[in-house]
Parts: C-alpha cells; structure tokens; sequence
C-alpha cells in the first residue's frame, strides 16, 4: 500500500505578472497517501535544500473549503477526481511512473502573481458590488420570525455552499464566472431576506462582473462540472432569469 | 502594573446593559474621523469591520489570504450556540453561561461568559438577517443539535458547513462596506510590528505579500482578530497559514499573553498517516451525536471492526460517563483516547487510534424512525441500515466524503478511526472586559484573546465567541476609547515611530535573508511541532516541560545558524512568510512551556499527570490556582502577572460528567 511512486512533473514557473512563463521539469518520489499538495511540499523542501526556488502556489486550509488551492493539473481545474478540491486530491489518484503537468488558473480577469498563484480579487470586487443583504447590526428580528421552507433553506444552502476558489473561471474556454455570480445571486433570490434588494443586486454583479472581463457563458458546462463544489448548472440558468426579470422591470 | 479587568459593578445578570447604557458614546461626526485598523478577517475581524463602518468609522482590514472569505473559520464544521431556547429543552441565558464556565473547568471570568450568553441570541438573528440559510425544519423554524458538555440542544448549523455559513455572511457584509467606501480592504498583507506612540497603540507595520515592500498604516485604535495559535504544534486542524505573528509582536511590545498553556486537543480528528503529514483534519463533534466511540476490549485486537462482536468492544465514554457518555467535553474525550491507545487498545496501523461507529444509531435511531414512518412492518437489518443511511447522509454527508477522500476507507461501511489532535487555543493576548489588551488602544477579539473559554472551551463556542466580539461587544466598548481620542489628528506615517517600527522589522527580514542555512523554515516548525506534542500537549509533566524548555531554546539558535530562506525580499515569497512565522513560533513555544509548568494542578486542557485523581481526572488546586496568568515579555524572559478569578454566581466544584 505505502508503495513509491516516481512521478515527474512539468510545472509552470512565471517570476511576476509581467515576465513570461515557462514549463519546468521536476522529479519527485511520492506516496499515494500523501495529498498533492503535500507532494509539493516535498518537492519544495528538495528545492530549498539544493539551493533552488521553490514553486510558489496557494493553499491554505488544505481540507477543501477555503478556496484557496488552485492548480490546474493534467488540463482539469483541480485535477482528475470531481468534487474535490487540489488538496482534497491525493496521489492515489495517479500511477507510478506518471508526468502531470500543472499550471496556474488561466483566466485574464484572474493574472498570474507567481507561478501558481494568481490574483482573484475580481470576485471580492464582484461580490462588493452586491452579493449581500444590506442589514446593519442591530437591524435583525428574530430568527424564527420569518419561517423558511425547508426546500427553500436548502436550496439556497446548495447554491452557497461555493468556495470562490474560481476552477469554474479556469475552467471555462471563455473564463466566464456566470457559475459563481449565478451562485450567490441565486442564494440570496431565494430567502426572503434577500428580496428587497433582489433586482438591483444581480444587475450591479453582472455588470462587475463584465467589468473585470470575464467572458460570456458557453453553455457547455465545464464549470460544473469541474466544480469542486459541484454547483449545479442551474444557477446560470437562474443568473439568466434574475438579470431578464430585473431589465424588464426597468433595473 | 496591576491588572484590571474592569469588570463592571452589580449583579452577573445587569453588568451588561448597564455598561452599554452608561460607556460614553462618540458622536457621528467625530466617528468619521476616527480611523481603526483591523487585523484578520475571520469571523471576529469581519464582524467587527462591517459593524464598525456601518456605525461610521473609517476602517483598515487586513488579511494574509488572497481574500478575506479565506480566514480559517471558514473550516468550522459543526455549529454555533444561543441559548434560544426553541426547543422548549429547559435552555436559558444562565444554562448557557453555566455550561461554560463549568466546561472551561471555573478558569474563565463569570462577567465575560454571561455577556457571551446574553448575547448569543441576537447573533443568530443577525446570521439569518443578512441570508445564512441555517438548516431548518419542514415547518420552516431552525434545527438544532446537540455538543459536548451540555444537555440541551441549542446548536444551530448548517450541515457540516457552520462556519463556511457564517464567515461568508460576515464577508458580505464586510465587502458591502468595501463597495460602499467605508472600508479599505488590505489582502496579502501581513501585519510584522505594532507601532505605538506615547504609550498607546497608533498603527501597524505590514507587508505587502505580493511586492515584499513594507507599508505604514496608522490608526487611532488597533484590533487584533487573528485567530489562534495551534499552529505552534506544527500538525494541528489550523490552516496551514494560520499563525501567532501580530499577536506575538503586539506581546513583544508590552500586551500580555494570557494563559498561553490551554491548548484544546479536539477528540475526533483523523490519524496521522505519515511522515509528510502537513495537517490534521477534524471530524466534527456533532458526529459525537450518533457516533460512538468504542475499543476492542481485548489488546491488540487486529480483527475488522464489523467482526469484533458487541460484547468484545468497550464504549469506554458510556462505561466512564454514564450521564453525558459520547458526549463528554472534548478535554475529557481526548484523554480517554489516549489512556485507552497508551494502554494498548488502540486500533488501525499505528494503534494510534479509536473507532467512531455510526452503525448503532444509523439501525435503531433513524433505520427504526423511517420504518415507521413508512409503515415497514418487522422490516431487515439491511432494510433499517439502508434507511438510516439515508438519514445520516443528509446530516453529515459532506464529512463522510471528506474522511472517505481522505483515507480512501467508506464511513457508511465500516466505522471511522480517529484520534485526537491540536484543533484550538483558549490562551491568548489577555484582555480586559473592553477586550483591551494591556496596551492601551490595542483589542484582541474572538480566538486571538483569552477571555471566554477558561481552560477548555466547549464545541460550536468559538463562532459564538467570534461574532459577538465583533457585531455585539467590541462596537460598544471601543467607544470608551475613542470617545477620548476625539481630538487626536491623524498621525502622519512620517513620525519617528513609524520610521523606528519599520526598522525593527525590515531589520528582522533582512537577518532570516542573511542566514543562508541549510534547513527549511518548514522543517524547523516540524521539529519544534514534535517537541510541543510530546512534551506540552495532551499531558505535561515537570521534567518534559523542563526539557521541552531546553529543546526549544536549542532548536531557536540553530534556527537563526541554519534556516535557509530563498528568493528575495522584495517579491512574492513564501518561504520567508513562512520563516517569519516560524521564528514566532519558536519564542511562543517557550511561553507555553513555561506557562504550563508554573500551574502546578491540572484543569480542562492542561492535564499536568502529576495531579490527577485516583480515577485519572483531572485535579484543580483552586486555593492557588484560581487566577489567571498574564505574561509580560521581558526581552530574555517572562514575568508572571495574576488576574484573581472569583465565582460569585456559580459554585465553583469539581467538574463532573458521570
């Protein structure tokens, strides 16, 4: 079971935004127990200990929620298993003897920081711009003052359950972000709390979210499907009705 | 200097609404021109950013991640308590503070947990206010659940996802004031030194993560809501990023750290696996509502758990403690993995290890309750398991997966193997009933103080915690400050504090870059994580600590001969992020150490195997031990400060769960 596995590895190394990038080759020996991510650790501490860079890249909570892992391995958004997310994915995953290549996000609303990482404040920005309900503090009634249908609840529990982490974009031959734009207005359309500002809302997303240049839906699917999440592709078509039903009543 | 935790007069029940009613208010045109930086972005620092800029402050946010939604309370699973009382189980304002005070094991201040538990309730209507879809009934009211330590039911969640929930409702609310102007979110940036003027807290020294290049940020109050300090024991359920550094500076520049040795060692957590471990990942405790936790009663027992027979496995919670069982607090349970894995009863490859079997409840609590709701007549086992299965994937399904994806093993089929680990910290910066630190100016909320958790806090408190600091406690109390600070301009970034702040830590960065070692910074953290486990974790003792104290001061020295930081100081670095918290770490250890073997009892998570009783619990010495301790830094070494806790509402006794 706790068999080696020599695996290469062509990896993306780019200096900064502005330098032009480049594929690597790297050996490492693995263990299919071990995660990726903890695979790179291992690489990263071979470099470091012969005097190389190490391969910058993101990764935070390492237990698939906090969004922040974000490699494109083998041409997938988070690799070959669904719903998982790149420290989620382990090396059982692969073969001894393997070559993965792996690359950053690829997306121009998302530009490279250095080698794997990239910049995803668009979505901060796009979520600024109206994924919220405008209470204050002190503003609430008591919770069980507004009943919600549990179908409802859950619903919109499904919808926000999205980590941000932004595969959807990469994902996507146009890089569009209609999957997490559609998430979150689709969450928030639903509960009652989110009705009063629910036409101005998906109007002010949409149009950040065009703003930072992320591209038009393909209605291909790949962001769901890619989704560590598994964000239904329902939530576009959702997006689609919120943002029609808004212009028609002149938002 | 004497320490004053300003808690207010009167009785338990009155100290907070008299305090809100008589602290001294600011005025909304002077709010717009007081400026308050706020560093962490979890659920403590989001919370109290959106509320303060809604109240008109001018607000700096800081985080480390690429976005503020990243901060690690998005991890929390399992829940977070309000003494609502919907359940009509017999919950109250006062059963809540109770059951805190008594699962901190009396090491937490009476006026502070009854301000927690008053304020519990109006948090969960601020969460569903601003859209966090709760779980809910078929009638459409909220669902609860069930933790350790208490026998109601006054958990509100959102399947294994509570905290992900709630943070993300606190960061719609924090971007919404971004969007609005109120805010100037700061991410990638990491706070390296305080900046104090005139003995009071003026700013932060941060660096731009993504350029390297170090910046000045002024503020007329500062507040610290960056988390915990788990990460010092290297393997722990923190995020890898978590770290103690701006709580660690604020305590080199004279904040004291409070209770630095309670340590939570939650119980359900899966194995470590092998050497290239970098976390360890929680199985949430309301797993513990339908999981039970059992051994093989013989040792060594090597059979698959489905064959062991019912009367070969020893449910040693139930045996133990009979009246909470599985559902003791998680300082209790943690332990008694331990002694039963110590003894040699543990199970899977490294005997290191207990199961959590579903399989019991899955039959006879939901198997039986969906037969009959079906009207299935004497219905199969088999029946009953795929019924209850049903039930138990929609309660805990997304756990399952993970501990399936992780460990490749199926939950549903065979019972989980778990064990204990690192998951949080009850000590921190100390602060006062202002939640000021002892720096004046300076605040510590949520994790990153000490205040509410005594030596053990219990499960789903810590979102509790977090949020009503910042929505609820903070937004008041800093007004008490700043309401003298009215006349105070802006302080340019040119002032000779800043220039000599700047120094300190550009001076820091360039001796890491200078050292040119051998070793990664992350190979440092792991050995000191090891020495922290094995000497001040689960349970301590006088010569472990003794010799803890001598490894640590050992490994710091080699840490400044033989670290090996790459790349440049001016770039997107890792590596020296990294090393820069690890040089923390190495200081705090000692702290930890030190702290644990100066209380001389054992009390919630501070388990000193010197004082036990007979029966292997835990034993208090409250006539010495009842205060508590706050560390000033004193450059090479520490001096002890006591904070005397007195019960005047609560009978302080031993603790008991049989």
């Amino acid at each position: 079971m706790n068999h080696d596995m020599n695996i290469t590895l062509k990896v993306w190394r780019q200096e900064n935004t502005n330098a032009s990038g480049r594929f690597e080759e790297h050996k490492v020996v693995a263990n299919p127990d071990m995660s990726f991510l903890e695979m790179f650790d291992v690489l990263n501490e071979q470099l470091i200990e012969t005097g190389k860079e190490p391969i910058a890249f993101d990764h935070d909570c390492r237990e698939g929620i906090c969004g922040m892992c974000s490699m494109v391995i083998n041409g997938r958004p988070h690799g070959p298993k669904r719903g998982v997310t790149t420290c989620q994915l382990h090396m059982r995953s692969f073969k001894d003897g393997d070559t993965i290549t792996v690359e950053p996000w690829r997306a121009n609303a998302f530009p490279v920081i250095k080698d794997l990482s990239v910049n995803r404040g668009a979505f901060d920005r796009i979520i600024s711009a109206g994924g919220f309900v405008s209470v204050n503090t002190g503003n609430a009634v008591d919770a069980n003052a507004i009943l919600i249908p549990k179908e409802v609840a859950d619903e919109a529990f499904e919808a926000a359950t999205c980590i941000g982490c932004g595969a959807c974009v990469s994902a996507c031959k146009n890089a569009s972000a209609m999957l997490f734009v559609g998430a979150k207005v689709t969450q928030l359309a639903k509960l009652p709390q989110g009705q009063p500002e629910r036409e101005t809302r998906v109007v002010a997303m949409v149009n950040q979210m065009d703003a930072e240049g992320f591209g038009a839906c393909t209605n291909t699917g790949a962001c769901s499907a890619e989704c560590p999440k598994q964000i239904p592709l329902s939530v576009i078509a959702n997006l689609n009705k919120e943002y029609y039903r808004a212009k028609m009543n002149g938002k | 200097m004497k320490l004053d935790a300003k808690i207010p007069q009167g009785p338990v029940s009155e100290k907070w609404n008299s305090y809100k009613s008589s602290v001294p208010l600011v005025n909304p045109a002077n709010k717009r021109n007081l400026e308050i930086i706020v560093v962490g972005t979890g659920l403590a620092g989001s919370s109290a950013a959106s509320t303060l800029a809604e109240l008109g402050y001018k607000v700096k946010a800081f985080c480390f991640q690429d976005s503020p939604r990243r901060a690690h309370s998005i991890a929390a699973q399992g829940g977070i308590n309000a003494a609502k009382n919907y359940q009509n189980d017999g919950d109250s304002v006062h059963r809540l503070f109770y059951d805190t005070i008594k699962g901190g094991d009396f090491r937490a201040r009476e006026g502070n947990v009854h301000r927690l538990a008053e304020v519990s309730v109006n948090i969960i209507d601020q969460c569903v206010a601003a859209g966090v879809p709760f779980a809910r009934e078929y009638g459409g009211t909220l669902s609860n659940r069930s933790f350790g330590g208490t026998q109601v039911q006054r958990t509100f969640y959102a399947a294994g996802q509570t905290g992900q929930q709630l943070l993300l409702g606190a960061y719609s609310g924090l971007e919404r004031q971004v969007g609005l102007g109120n805010v100037k979110m700061y991410s990638r940036h990491e706070m390296i030194e305080l900046v104090i003027i005139d003995g009071k807290a003026r700013g932060i020294i941060a660096r731009n993560l993504v350029t390297g290049k170090l910046e000045r940020h002024f503020g007329h109050a500062v507040l610290l809501c960056t988390g915990g300090y788990g990460n010092v024991f290297y393997l722990s359920t923190n995020a890898m990023g978590s770290n103690v550094t701006a709580a660690w500076k604020a305590h080199r520049q004279g904040a004291y750290f409070g209770n630095p040795c309670f340590t939570q060692i939650h119980p359900t957590c899966i194995p470590v696996s092998g050497h290239y471990q970098s976390k360890l990942t929680l199985m949430s405790e309301s797993l513990r509502n339908d999981g039970r936790i059992w051994v093989p009663k013989k040792q060594g027992d090597d059979r698959h758990p489905n064959d062991i027979p019912e009367e070969e496995r020893d449910y040693y919670l139930e045996r133990r403690y009979p009246a909470f069982g599985n559902l003791v607090p998680r300082d209790i349970a943690s332990r008694a993995a331990k002694e039963r894995c110590d003894a040699g009863y543990g199970v899977g490859s490294s005997k290191m290890a207990v199961y959590l079997d579903f399989r019991y409840n899955m039959v006879n609590k939901y198997g039986r309750a969906e037969a009959s709701k079906r009207g299935i007549e004497n219905p199969s086992e088999d029946i009953l398991v795929a019924l209850g299965k049903e039930v138990v994937k929609e309660q805990y399904g997304n756990l399952f997966d993970m501990y399936k994806q992780i460990t490749d093993e199926d939950p549903y089929e065979a019972p989980m193997r778990i064990y204990p680990a690192v998951h949080y910290t009850m000590g921190g910066l100390w602060v006062d009933y202002e939640l000021q630190t002892t720096v004046p100016g300076l605040y510590a909320l949520g994790e990153a103080n000490f205040s509410d958790h005594g030596a053990n806090r219990l499960g789903a408190s810590a979102l509790m915690q977090g949020l009503a600091d910042g929505y609820f406690v903070i937004p008041y109390t800093i007004g008490n400050y700043l309401s003298k600070e009215i006349h105070t301009k802006p302080i340019t970034t040119d002032h000779e504090a800043f220039v000599a702040a700047e120094k300190i830590a550009n001076d820091r960065i360039q001796q890491l870059m200078n050292i040119n070692g051998k070793r990664s910074a992350e190979s440092y953290h792991r050995e000191l994580g090891l020495i922290m486990w094995d000497k001040c974790g689960m349970a301590r003792n006088e010569a472990g600590l003794k010799q803890a104290i001598s490894e640590i001061r050992a490994l710091r020295e080699d840490f400044y001969k033989n670290v090996r930081v790459p790349g440049k100081v001016e770039e997107f670095n890792p590596e020296l992020d990294k090393a820069g918290r690890v040089a923390d770490f190495l200081e705090l250890g000692e702290l930890m150490c030190i702290d644990a073997l100066d209380r001389n009892e054992s009390c919630g998570g501070h388990f000193r195997e010197e004082y036990q009783t007979e029966e292997g619990e835990a034993m208090r010495d409250d006539d010495k031990y009842a205060y508590v301790s706050a560390w000033e830094y004193k450059g090479s070494d520490w001096q002890l400060h006591k904070e005397e806790l007195n019960y005047e509402n609560i009978k302080v006794q031993q603790r008991s769960y049989k």
